[in-house]
């Protein structure tokens, strides 16, 4: 087995996540970019954990175990704040975000919200 | 060139093809199921690498959940069903950083291990994989279940308008309007939330 091979595939997938992160607009999708960096990440573990000969084994592929539950707990949390965004901006794309917004004009808008369901 | 090798490369490149649609589709949920096809690819490369117990918690937790997870995600940010025009900036940095991420740490990983050849370890069956976890890794197997229960926690408080607001921000709507009529104000703001 040539171990240059799923290496050199994790260093193109993770290069193919960054472009994706800093490329798309819509939130999903660079949770989805964030997806595909994870699995580069898993893939450089478990290829190592083939190709180094370590004192514990399977070390590599416990720690890719442990960055697969991280991603599951990273993508249900990263939802719950897109579909947060989502209800208070009816917009998920990321540059519309309002990164400083002074508490004064927040009351008002809240306020406007409630007026406006009433 | 072994078998081994032939299947690395074949599924390698459906990994990437597949994780060039994603990042390059115009179709929000295009791109979700061509992250299925990716992340099969990448349990497939798992599985050549005798990584069983890795191969199927992918296939598990990746294709099954966070997948699904982000369709759902997709389909409750009401994405429009057809091609979109308005999900990319236009980047030249973006293909900038990226091309040179990708390609400085191919460059850096083939400079390193060239065309060398290793034999493949006993496979990652999950007794072994097992054994290894509770053995030596015990303690951040314990610090990890507290991480998913705090990631439970919070993605149950973020999604909660009602149990997560600043008090300075209930102050102001009880002082605007009285305490009777903050409390009715309250009350339509989450069941209008829930309607959505």
């Amino acid at each position: 087995m040539r171990p240059v091979i799923p290496y050199v595939t994790a260093a193109l997938l993770f290069g193919l996540g960054v472009y994706g992160v800093l490329r798309r607009r819509n939130a999903v999708l660079v949770l989805m970019a964030v997806e595909l960096m994870l699995n580069a990440v898993n893939l450089v573990l478990v290829t190592a954990d083939t190709t180094v000969r370590s004192e514990l084994p399977h070390g590599g592929q416990v720690f890719a175990l442990f960055v697969i539950v991280l991603a599951a707990a990273e993508v249900g949390v990263g939802l719950a704040i897109v579909l947060q965004l989502y209800r208070l901006r009816a917009s998920v794309a990321v540059d519309e975000v309002p990164l400083t917004e002074p508490p004064a004009t927040l009351a008002p808008a809240g306020a406007g919200t409630i007026e406006e369901n009433r | 060139m072994t078998a081994a090798d032939v299947l690395l490369l074949a599924l390698g490149a459906v990994a990437v093809g597949s994780g060039v649609l994603v990042v390059a589709t115009k179709h929000l949920v295009r791109a979700g199921l061509y992250l299925v096809v990716c992340l099969g690819a990448v349990a497939g490369i798992y599985l050549v690498l005798t990584a069983e117990l890795v191969a199927w918690v992918q296939v598990l937790i990746y294709v099954g959940a966070v997948v699904v997870l982000l369709l759902f995600a997709v389909m409750l940010t009401r994405a429009p069903i057809g091609a979109s025009d308005d999900l990319d900036r236009p980047g030249w940095p973006a293909a900038l950083i990226g091309g040179g991420t990708g390609l400085g740490l191919a460059a850096l990983l083939v400079d390193a291990y060239r065309w060398s050849s290793v034999e493949l370890p006993a496979a990652g069956t999950a007794g072994r994989i097992g054994d290894q976890i509770f053995r030596s890794w015990v303690l951040p197997f314990e610090v990890l279940s507290v991480l998913l229960l705090a990631a439970l926690v919070g993605a149950i408080i973020l999604s909660r308008p009602d149990i997560g607001r600043p008090p300075a921000d209930r102050a102001a709507d009880s002082g605007r309007s009285g305490v009777p009529a903050g409390r009715t104000g309250a009350a339509p703001t989450a069941g209008d939330g829930r309607s959505r």
